[in-house]
């Protein structure tokens, strides 16, 4: 056996050996929160998650590699992405200082984190997967442990409910998944993704099961990103679940699930025919999402139910990069998740300090919060413009990107109709705008300070929504990497077929 | 770096400056050291370009252009012709003035001139950029401070106006972002510098088949359009501009409603010669609707916003109506109007801001004989409302003369009719406008809190005396500005011109 091959999973090793150290310490720390226990806890995920990062940003130059006779596959565009995911994850510790600071939290801290890199670890297999089973096993990696993240107010009855919908979703969602799944295998005989594209592309003519089989896996990864008309889970969810939770879950749950998606589809279902079927699915989907979560974004009051309706429609436009499967749409669809990672979380982290210096959670409690605090509303404010695609912030350069891809892959409509809806989304938008400013407010929420944790992830956050589309320095490092139908060779898709590239060029 | 960079650079260490700035001094401090570099710079720019110009015949002068990202072919590119140069120096004007007007703001002085440079930085950015992309990018930017701008320190229903001047806006710009997505790939000129999308295969024809050319014109100049006050998306304006505060008025009738006409020309109209020859004539005949409707909306108006408002619709009907005539003289015209609108408008809601301001009411019927309570303002007043309505001697009368003359020399009995119909407008104009100066300068006062009131304070003078000076000298030297628009829309015109096989005349 030839052990190089581990080198490929750099990111999971890494990201393992930070769970091990993790869990270790963990024993170690004194479970008495009066001593400091908390700093430290904070501190030393977030420090080694930033290390694991920043190896596994290094050495992206690196060609493409598999391992375990190709169930696992490595290309840069992945460590792109898991360097996305892992640093929306080192925000979410940040911000979930002060929440896990809490009498009841403080003894289960530990649990947090190491309940979330599984997670994370789930998503990286995922990612990386080139194979059904390995997909399979990631995805569930990711979702059981984001159950018990859900329930980690485990006493407050909304946080269990919201576990037990988001879990039976789960199941039902990977059960639908499994089906397709098995439904594939039965027609190619394999379930390498590389082996189901030959097989698809090699065989004659229009087979209705294997059509069957790739709209039950879209409806299953459609639970995951949350889109029309699988998103019933979603609001109650991101409601019950702790602020925190809700942020993680709705960026980098959902921005995993839309990159495997993407790069699945390109992989084994990109032969001629099936795309134009996905393609037909995915009009509908991207424009019920984006119309219904925004019409009902509308009437909502608690903040948490709202930005479950603005992230069902932020993943509407996300989606939008997948028509055609374009190499452009890759670069938009990676860049937009980056940059709504950064923009949501920013507004998550604000809704968590002020939930937990106030409890206001409503849009109404938020009423003249600009009198009592001035800097969070400001924030607040970047940050919702730059989801509702403002600029000069990064919303903007994303919004304009994606919907780019999509006119160029010629869904001149569909373009319009999103472009629309980004005019709705102002107005919700601007509904909390409207309300720290301008309503009249007599009592507003007291004045706080913020404690240096949220501060360092807010900081992180507003740096990322105001220079990632300024300097379009992420954009053109993205744009390096990215492949799709129309391009494969742009960077081998994977070692075996590196020769392609000969080819191409 | 580019100079012209500069523009946008101002505004940046403003807002900086505004940043760190601890107390009212130190924001006035930097709102009037920057308006005043920027004023600089524009007449600066005014000047050398005029001695440039003569030297050198390229379409731009002053380019300059940076990779920003280059998978999509995007630069930020910078460059300007003789349109660009007036509009930058009528921007200058208005947000040096716009300054000295919101003097006395309170409260959040300083968030206030945050959002106003910012958006002072989103219209010189648009007028510099000569990429698509940044162009539309700035022209966002200009939009979105709008909002906070009238929703804070607005009045009236003011949450009611900036949701809907806001949505507006950006419904337009949602049609905008798509014409442009389909000029871009429709061309495939793979650029988004407009000089060279209009030098692809030779000017006219730029356009690949059955690239849609007829539909993104439409969305281009509807997108733009909404922004210049056309008829029927111009129901945002009255509503906006009666609730804004005074200055947040003056730069939005002054300049950034400008933004709408001069996209309509540079990017709608140069870009889609054969479009516009075709379909020119919808979008005339809605400008006239513009042009003689909002004359006759703001003859029946009680609220001197609300007057001045319809007044503005009119006015910049006038603008896009000139640019549709697609000829050099009434093109020229336009510009012309954009840059004397744009002064006396701002005069107009500087004088209005004042006037209520002191009187708190701005209806007309409960304001009378302000002549002798402030005579300095009610003088003002009376300059303005003459420019309006086109004055010989003052800006309005070169600009319109210009427009109708030109309009009237293109042939055939469509546009003759339609010019015969615009040039009503003048008298209407003078009707709302004689009777207004009448009822609440020269009426008998009744009001007894209104006789103890007092004339303009120094800011006040400063920022009325400049813009009445500008107003004054383009209507009495108007030649050197007119020469160099005339440089910058012949290329223009030229282009249009060579499409005119397509050109479509429904009666």
């Amino acid at each position: 056996m030839d052990y190089s091959q581990f080198l490929n999973m750099q990111a999971e090793l890494s990201l393992l050996a930070v769970i091990v150290i993790l869990f270790v310490a963990d024993l170690f720390m004194c479970p008495d929160g009066k001593n400091g226990k908390g700093v430290y806890n904070t501190c030393l995920p977030v420090v080694l998650l930033t290390v694991h990062t920043l190896l596994n940003l290094c050495p992206l130059c690196h060609e493409a590699g598999e391992a375990f006779g190709g169930m696992y596959q490595h290309t840069p565009m992945m460590s792109i992405v898991k360097s996305i995911l892992s640093i929306g994850t080192v925000i979410t510790f940040l911000m979930a200082h002060k929440w896990l600071s809490r009498e009841e939290n403080l003894v289960k801290q530990g649990e947090f984190y190491l309940i979330t890199l599984f997670t994370l670890l789930g998503m990286y297999f995922m990612i990386s997967s080139g194979h059904f089973l390995m997909f399979f096993i990631g995805l569930e990696t990711a979702s059981i442990p984001m159950a018990a993240t859900v329930a980690f107010d485990k006493n407050r009855y909304e946080s269990a409910e919201a576990s037990a919908k988001f879990i039976l979703l789960a199941l039902f969602s990977a059960a639908l998944l499994l089906f397709g799944i098995s439904l594939i295998y039965g027609v190619t005989g394999t379930l390498y993704f590389d082996g189901i594209g030959q097989a698809v592309s090699n065989c004659e003519g229009f087979n209705p099961v294997m059509l069957l089989g790739m709209l039950l896996f879209i409806t299953g990864m459609g639970f995951k990103i949350s889109l029309v008309p699988f998103h019933l889970w979603t609001a109650d969810t991101y409601q019950g679940a702790p602020t925190v939770v809700t942020g993680y879950l709705s960026v980098i749950s959902k921005g995993s699930a839309a990159f495997v998606l993407f790069t699945v589809l390109i992989k084994a279902f990109g032969a001629e025919g099936l795309v134009q079927a996905w393609d037909q699915a995915f009009l509908w989907i991207i424009i019920a999402s984006i119309t219904i979560a925004n019409l009902f974004a509308i009437r909502q009051n608690n903040l948490k139910r709202f930005m479950a309706f603005s992230a069902i429609s932020q993943a509407g436009y996300l989606v939008l990069g997948l028509m055609d499967g374009t190499a452009q749409g890759m670069t938009s669809l990676v860049f937009y998740l980056l940059v709504y990672m950064v923009a949501n979380l920013g507004a998550f982290a604000v809704i968590t300090v002020v939930e937990e210096n106030t409890g206001g959670i409503t849009i109404d409690s938020y009423n003249g919060l600009y009198k009592s605090n001035p800097k969070l509303s400001f924030l607040m404010t970047l940050c919702l413009f730059s989801l509702a695609g403002i600029p000069p912030f990064a919303g903007f350069f994303s919004k304009f990107f994606i919907f780019m891809a999509a006119f160029n892959a010629g869904w001149h409509w569909l373009v319009l109709i999103a472009l629309i809806n980004t005019v709705i989304s102002l107005y919700y938008y601007l509904l909390i705008v409207k309300a720290m400013y301008i309503i009249p407010n007599d009592n507003p929420l007291p004045g706080f300070k913020v404690d240096c944790y949220s501060r360092t992830a807010l900081f992180l956050c507003v740096a990322g929504v105001v220079f990632l589309g300024i300097c379009g320095i992420a954009y053109n490092f993205i744009d390096g990497f990215a492949y799709g139908l129309d391009n494969v060779a742009k960077c081998c898709m994977d070692a075996v077929d590196c020769c392609c590239s000969q080819s191409c060029h | 770096m580019n100079f012209l960079s500069i523009f946008v650079l101002i505004p940046l260490l403003m807002l900086f400056g505004l940043w760190v700035a601890r107390n009212l001094n130190q924001v006035r401090g930097v709102m009037v050291a920057g308006s005043t570099a920027l004023l600089a710079l524009a007449v600066y720019l005014t000047y050398i370009f005029i001695a440039d110009r003569q030297t050198c015949d390229d379409p731009m002068l002053y380019t300059a252009s940076f990779d920003w990202f280059p998978a999509l072919n995007i630069k930020y590119s910078v460059g300007v012709d003789g349109i660009s140069v007036a509009m930058l120096l009528l921007s200058a004007i208005i947000v040096f003035t716009g300054t000295f007007a919101s003097w006395q703001l309170k409260p959040l002085t300083k968030e206030y001139f945050l959002w106003f440079t910012l958006l002072s930085m989103g219209v010189f950015g648009f007028f510099i950029s000569v990429d698509m992309f940044a162009m539309f990018m700035f022209y966002e930017i200009a939009l979105i401070p709008m909002y906070l701008l009238i929703g804070v320190w607005g009045s009236g229903k003011k949450e009611y106006s900036a949701m809907k001047l806001t949505l507006m806006l950006m419904g337009g710009s949602a049609f905008l972002m798509c014409g442009i997505f389909g000029i871009y790939y429709g061309t495939g000129a793979a650029t988004m510098n407009i000089i060279d999308i209009a030098n692809h295969t030779g000017g006219a024809h730029a356009f690949e088949s059955g690239s849609l050319q007829n539909l993104w014109f439409v969305f281009t100049f509807a997108g733009f359009g909404v922004l210049g006050a056309m008829f029927p998306f111009h129901t945002w304006s009255p509503d906006g501009h009666a609730s804004a505060p005074t200055a947040v008025s003056m730069l939005h009738a002054g300049v950034l409603m400008k933004l709408g006409g001069y996209g309509c020309f540079r990017i709608a109209m140069y870009l889609m010669p054969e479009a516009a020859n075709e379909l020119g004539w919808i979008f005339l005949i809605l400008t006239g609707i513009s042009v003689v409707y909002g004359a006759f909306s703001a003859c029946v108006q009680t609220d001197l916003k609300y007057i001045n408002a319809y007044s503005s619709v009119s006015h910049c009907g006038l603008v896009l109506f000139a640019i549709l005539m697609m000829n050099q003289v009434a093109c020229t015209g336009a510009i012309l109007q954009m840059l004397s609108h744009g002064l006396m408008t701002a005069l107009f809601f500087a004088l209005i801001g004042m006037i209520y301001g002191r009187t708190h009411t701005r209806d007309v019927r409960e304001l009378a004989g302000l002549m002798r309570i402030m005579p300095f303002l009610a003088v003002c007043y009376v300059i303005a409302g003459l420019a309006n309505l086109g004055l010989p001697g003052l800006s309005g009368f070169v600009a319109e003369m210009t427009i109708f003359v030109g309009s009237f020399s293109n042939e055939g009995a469509f546009y003759t009719t339609l010019t015969i119909i615009a040039c009503t407008s003048i008298v209407i104009t003078a009707v709302y406008i004689l009777r207004l100066v009448g009822k609440i300068l020269y009426g008998v006062c009744t009001n007894e809190h209104h006789l103890a009131l007092t004339d303009a304070t120094w800011d006040e003078r400063f920022s009325v005396v400049c813009l009445i000076l500008s107003v004054a000298g383009l209507g009495l030297a108007p030649w050197w500005v007119s020469d160099m628009i005339g440089t910058g829309v012949s290329p223009i015109i030229t282009v249009i011109d060579s499409a005119k096989e397509f050109l479509y005349v429904p009666f």
